[in-house]
């Protein structure tokens, strides 16, 4: 098998040249700030550089402890190639534009949109969907607290919640009621579950530190 | 007949608790298969080319180079030259494509001409709207002028409350196939399973016993969605087009926003006449409003809200068209815009009187329908939020710049149930299927199904197997105007107690007594009251042999509050106590109580859940919500979640929800829940906000710019 | 999104020469890409080469170095909050950062990208143009304006998203911007600029150079930054104050107050400096230096409530500075 660098730099061979890159960039117009590197450096340089695209190329992606093959496009984001590929569809598209935090995933275990994330971007960081958070059929304590707090209802930003208190309660697994309110200001909710899951998030946290 | 009513409140043993949702894990794990989530193979993705202009005609359209564009299965042109558009985001055409991406490219390729003509995006200003007004006609009762004439005390106000979208998490769309035989598979996100299959079927001329309807789970509706939509015929087309595969067209964040249902604003003036003593004479309320193209926008007749009994009452409304997206149902429709007008006029008044607001509400609750109901609730939410500790006139004259108020809202609504069937099924194992052909809004209707049918055969919700969201089930009417679980207890109700009843009549020779002689309870079938004469439930269930007992129950709309199990009429009380930061115009919400009566309560946590929500929901609108269209250019500019403001968790105070469960209530049968607590607290935080700062801000949301300009500490530019 | 190349430079030379024929429209440097991402999206900006930064160790990383802490461009808005170095001397800084309430954001976002990103203004995000025209005219002075500038406006009406400009300007804090030709640094109060065309960007940065790191110098001066925002969950500020005083005793003897989300560019208080330098910070004076902050402020037809809002952010800024231990 080979690695995602790899693949990338194969894609590079027929989908980039720097000749086809400088006419399409107009090159005509002379180098900016010419000087210290001279064209030749520059080519030199460049031939080193991994360049993907703008074609479809072929990634893994280390989700949930899976190496995960995807074929995307460099402007592919994260949260499409999970649900339009792998068929992970917990994280949704709601805003698409990084505000509203349905899509939260965790990148290098921080919380981030994968709305606005490139998935080309994450090759050989650990990404942690909400699938992941079931270990076989026993759900998460935080999807427990969450039940057991009603702080959901349509459900549809539910799991970016759930993601987002997971990266939330790692980096402070004892909260205040004051903290959680400010740790989820990244995520919102169309049916108004907040008051459940502030109740969600603090009765988590006491179990994760029981457990 | 068998004895349907429900059983006595002290004997009930699944429902009136507070159990977790049943399908709560499956949400909270991102298990929950949405439409939007299908990924079945060979799946199409769809994207709508839609206007750009609020009003224009197209010129010329060519899809020529979208149709050659890698991937593109399908093209189809919905608007053709000629046509005139009426509002940004009006749907041009589609395109199918292998990918969501080369779907895009396609649509950009597509190249279109439009003749750019002259638009109205804005109400507020009523003269501007020129013959884009329309009366909508007077109503007088009594003699008003010669009231206000006579009255002690006239106070006149003008209040605003701006166009809001739905903005449903997840978008309007569907997958849909188009298979062989015009077989269609059909998978919408809806609040309307049973129905929209003859919706969709008269677009695309395929009867609707061939369009099969499924749903899982739906990411919010909030009233927007009953139809098929012309996406919903699109996806459709495009899948006959491109050889019956599946196609996945849901609408982005901004088309949702523009074309995916909207409130209606309402503008007015009210003027209200008084004696000293704070009782209400006199009422007028001139209004406007808009909800899109149509005009329309209002029930001028709700006025005066609650407080209905006003003997000279004048009140008119003028319609304004825009070129906007249309309005649609917004939970509880007309309400939180007329409970807000009218509870801050009525406090302004009670301002000018110098009169606690409790009091002056509690002075004129003979005015309403239920002055007792709305007497008590008053005094319940009253305690809650502490009135005696925390009330004071209007203005708090505490130093400093933060200033606390409090604010009251009512609400009133109907209830009652839809057409609904139900069927149940008790197999030979003891397993039970109850199968609706309802939806679950994320209401927690999957839940309500299973308690009633579970306190009915004494065993475990978790021992219920409900379907729903199908449109093979037995049919249910759409989840609207809080009807759906009235109609679906009732269903389940019957259904449960008939197949019961032959399951007793199967099983009462065999414990030599008769059917009427016994009781499922605790997991076992008993004479009543007799628990050393018993058998299991799944010992009863073994005596079916190879057989089924199947059995359907039905609510039947008009004849539904006869029996007594469900009724209509829900009365609740609100009070929000802020602070508003009076140097920076920036209020928050502290606290808010909500005191709701909806008869039998099914479930209190998942009923109480739908209050809290319905008060946050009321605090967007109050403090954040509203759609900002651009005269100049015709846009809406803020069709994002960005600048199209939700309140986020940090910006909800404490919140108190006592549902009013009562004997008394409980015995009046089940009411819906829906709408009826999205209603007053809009109000309640308007006139916590006049009651701290001691000026009316005219309009909401009460943002900073508009707090400010109310105090003098900005000019007032109405930005509506 | 159009689609484009993207590349992927291990070392800031490679980046560097990545660029070095760049013109802008062409390719764009990509590190959070919290505001990259969307632009694409909306294609307000369509490049045809991405270059992601966020490989490059150079770009990464907070240190001291004589006396100043040097902060590397795609250091995340969540490591610049969390480093004992910047908490220690820069409370401005690290309020200003936390006023982003997402944690998802200040997980992704970088202090480069802070600083780089495009403004909010909705005539330019629905398609207007940077300055927000139509038929050769700008819509903003008779538009929907609420949230425009009130200061410095003309061609351009949009306020500076950036949250961190206005502390790092108080703080004089440098960028270093580095190409192919060479590296030079700019102070982060000429860095930002109000551009004249929809062509320029609001940015000293030329196509071909990268942000490579922000440079603080080291200060004794107490400092803080106040938001008035309309939201507490994730939101932008309306108006920002951030301000960093050199104290002579217990008097301002050099104070540096500049204003956020009123202008095309972070804005300097000049007369507000003055209104408080040589005054100690009370109740009086720091209401004073507000009131002198609206000097020469031309709201526009909706927003001159922010005049009220400049007035309370700067005298809560000074209070805040003033509460801070020396």
């Amino acid at each position: 098998m080979s690695s995602p660098n790899d693949e990338i730099k194969k894609k590079r061979k027929s989908a980039f040249s720097r000749r086809g890159f400088l006419q399409g960039l107009g090159a005509g117009t002379g180098v900016v700030g010419s000087g210290l590197l001279g064209v030749a450096e520059e080519a030199e340089a460049q031939s080193t550089i991994p360049v993907a695209g703008p074609g479809v190329v072929t990634i893994t992606l280390d989700i949930n402890g899976q190496q995960m093959k995807a074929s995307v496009e460099p402007r592919e984001t994260l949260l499409d190639t999970l649900r339009n590929q792998l068929n992970l569809t917990g994280a949704k598209r709601v805003c698409d534009r990084g505000t509203c935090g349905a899509c939260t995933v965790m990148v290098a275990g921080k919380v981030v949109y994968g709305c606005t994330v490139l998935a080309i971007d994450v090759q050989g960081k650990k990404i942690h969907t909400i699938e992941g958070l079931m270990q076989g059929p026993r759900p998460h304590p935080i999807t427990t607290a969450f039940v057991n707090n009603e702080a959901q209802q349509c459900g549809y930003c539910t799991p970016g919640f759930v993601m987002a208190t997971k990266g939330f309660l790692d980096r402070n697994p004892d909260p205040s009621y004051d903290q959680v309110k400010k740790g989820l200001g990244g995520n919102l909710c169309r049916c108004g579950t907040y008051v459940g899951v502030r109740k969600a998030v603090l009765e988590a946290a006491k179990e994760m530190k029981n457990a | 007949m068998p004895n349907y009513s429900w059983p006595p409140m002290d004997k009930r043993r699944v429902m009136g608790k507070r159990l977790n949702r049943l399908d709560g894990v499956a949400k909270s794990s991102g298990r929950a298969k949405y439409n939007s989530d299908l990924n079945p193979p060979g799946l199409l993705h769809a994207v709508i080319l839609s206007s750009p202009h609020a009003h224009c005609k197209i010129t010329s359209i060519d899809t020529s180079a979208a149709e050659k564009m890698p991937g593109v299965t399908a093209v189809r042109v919905i608007k053709p030259a000629g046509t005139e558009l009426n509002w940004q985001g009006t749907e041009i055409a589609v395109v199918a494509a292998n990918t969501e991406s080369q779907a895009r490219d396609a649509v950009k390729a597509i190249k279109i001409d439009y003749e750019v003509l002259p638009h109205l995006v804005k109400e507020g200003d009523l003269k501007a709207a020129g013959s884009r007004a329309r009366a909508a006609g007077e109503q007088v009762t009594g003699d008003p002028d010669k009231a206000f004439q006579e009255a002690e005390v006239v106070s006149e106000g003008y209040y605003a409350i701006p166009v809001i979208t739905h903005c449903c998490l997840e978008p309007h769309g569907q997958v849909v196939q188009w298979g062989p035989e015009d077989k269609i598979e059909y998978h919408p996100s809806t609040q309307s399973v049973s129905d929209i299959a003859s919706d969709l079927g008269s677009q695309i001329k395929v009867p609707a016993a061939k369009i099969h309807v499924h749903m899982e789970y739906m990411g919010g509706g909030f009233g927007s969605k009953f139809p098929s939509d012309l996406w919903g015929r699109e996806a459709a087309f495009l899948s006959r087009d491109s050889g019956g595969r599946p196609v996945k067209l849901f609408l982005d964040r901004q088309q949702e926003l523009l074309i995916g249902g909207n409130r209606p604003s309402v503008y007015g003036n009210i003027k209200i006449g008084a004696k000293k003593d704070g009782t209400i004479t006199a009422w007028q309320s001139q209004t406007w409003a808009s909800g899109g193209l149509g005009g329309g926008g209002l029930s001028a007749d709700l006025f005066p809200y609650v407080f209905r009994k006003v003997e000279h009452r004048r009140v008119n409304h003028t319609a304004v068209s825009l070129n906007m997206g249309s309005a649609r149902a917004w939970r509880a429709p007309n309400h939180p815009q007329v409970s807000y007008l009218t509870c801050s006029a009525l406090e302004d008044l009670a301002a000018k009187l110098n009169m606690d607001t409790l009091d002056f509400y509690l002075k004129n609750v003979g005015l309403t329908a239920r002055p007792e109901t709305y007497k008590d609730q008053l005094m319940k939410a009253a305690a809650l939020i502490d009135w005696k500790k925390n009330a004071h006139l209007r203005g708090d004259k505490t130093p400093g710049p933060i200033k606390r108020g409090l604010g009251i809202g009512v609400c009133t609504w109907g209830g009652l149930g839809h057409d609904s069937a139900c069927r149940t099924t008790i197999h030979p194992d003891g397993s039970i299927e109850v199968e609706i052909g309802t939806q679950d809004l994320g209401t927690a209707t999957r839940t309500m199904i299973a308690m009633v049918a579970a306190e009915t055969f004494g065993l475990q919700v978790t021992e219920i197997v409900v379907k729903l969201g199908d449109n093979g089930l037995p049919k249910s009417g759409a989840s609207g105007g809080s009807t759906t679980i009235g109609g679906v207890t009732v269903s389940t109700h019957k259904s449960t107690i008939n197949a019961l009843g032959k399951l007793f009549d199967l099983i009462a020779p065999l414990m030599n007594t008769t059917p009427d002689q016994l009781e499922a309870i605790d997991g076992r079938i008993q004479k009543k009251g007799d628990p050393s004469k018993a058998m299991t439930w799944k010992q009863a269930a073994q005596k079916l042999g190879t057989q089924t007992i199947s059995e359907e129950g039905k609510n039947v709309s008009r004849e539904a509050a006869k029996d007594g199990l469900i009724t209509q009429g829900a009365s609740g009380v609100q009070i929000a106590m802020v602070a508003v930061d009076t140097d920076t115009g920036v209020v928050k919400m502290e606290k808010m109580v909500a005191v709701q009566d909806c008869g039998l309560v099914v479930n209190p946590k998942t009923a109480e859940s739908q209050v809290y929500g319905a008060m946050i929901l009321s605090c967007c609108s109050a403090l954040m919500e509203e759609r900002v269209t651009d005269s100049q250019t015709g846009k809406v500019l803020n069709g994002d979640m960005e600048f199209y403001k939700l309140a986020g968790i940090s910006d909800i105070g404490e919140m108190v929800v006592q549902m009013d469960i009562t004997p008394e209530n409980d015995a009046r049968g089940v009411i819906g829940l829906g709408e009826p607590p999205t209603i007053a607290g809009i109000a309640a935080i308007a006139n916590a906000v006049a009651n701290a700062i001691g000026v009316r801000v005219p309009m909401v949301p009460l943002t900073p710019n508009r707090v400010l300009a109310a105090l003098g500490k900005a000019n007032e530019k109405r930005m509506a | 999104m159009k689609t484009f190349e993207y590349a992927n430079p291990k070392t800031l030379k490679e980046a560097t020469a990545l660029l070095a024929s760049n013109q802008w429209g062409q390719a764009e440097v990509l590190a959070g890409g919290t505001d990259l991402i969307s632009m694409m999206k909306e294609e307000l900006v369509t490049p045809k080469r991405v270059v992601n930064l966020k490989n490059i160790a150079e770009l990464g990383g907070i240190r001291k170095s004589g006396g100043a802490v040097h902060v590397g461009a795609t250091v995340t808005l969540d490591e610049l909050a969390s480093s004992k170095d910047v908490r220690d001397s820069f409370p401005s800084l690290v309020q200003a950062a936390l006023g982003i309430t997402s944690p998802q954001i200040r997980n992704m976002g970088s202090v480069g990208g802070d600083l780089c990103q495009r403004p909010r203004c909705w005539y330019f995000r629905n398609g207007f143009g940077l300055l927000g025209m139509k038929d050769g005219k700008s819509l903003i002075p008779n538009g929907e304006n609420r949230y425009h500038a009130i200061f410095g406006g003309g061609p351009a009406y949009f306020v500076s998203a950036s949250s961190l400009g206005p502390a790092l300007i108080a703080l004089g804090a440098k960028v270093k911007l580095v190409s192919s030709a060479g590296a030079r640094e700019v102070d982060v109060a000429k860095f930002f600029l109000s551009p004249q065309t929809a062509e320029a960007r609001e940015v000293d940065l030329k196509p071909n150079e990268i942000l490579s790191e922000i440079i603080i110098p080291a200060s004794k001066n107490r400092n803080a930054t106040y938001e008035v925002r309309h939201k507490d969950a994730l939101d932008w500020p309306l108006v920002t104050a951030s301000v960093s005083v050199a104290m002579n005793g217990a008097k301002v003897s050099n104070a540096k107050i500049v204003l956020g989300h009123v202008a095309p560019t972070p804005w300097s208080a000049v007369k507000a400096e003055a209104a408080i330098n040589g005054k100690s910070i009370t109740e009086e004076s720091a209401e004073a230096a507000g009131a002198a902050a609206i000097d020469g402020a031309q709201p526009l037809s909706q927003n001159d409530y922010k005049l009220q809002l400049v007035k309370v952010a700067v005298k809560r800024a000074l209070l805040a500075a003033a509460a801070t231990k020396a």
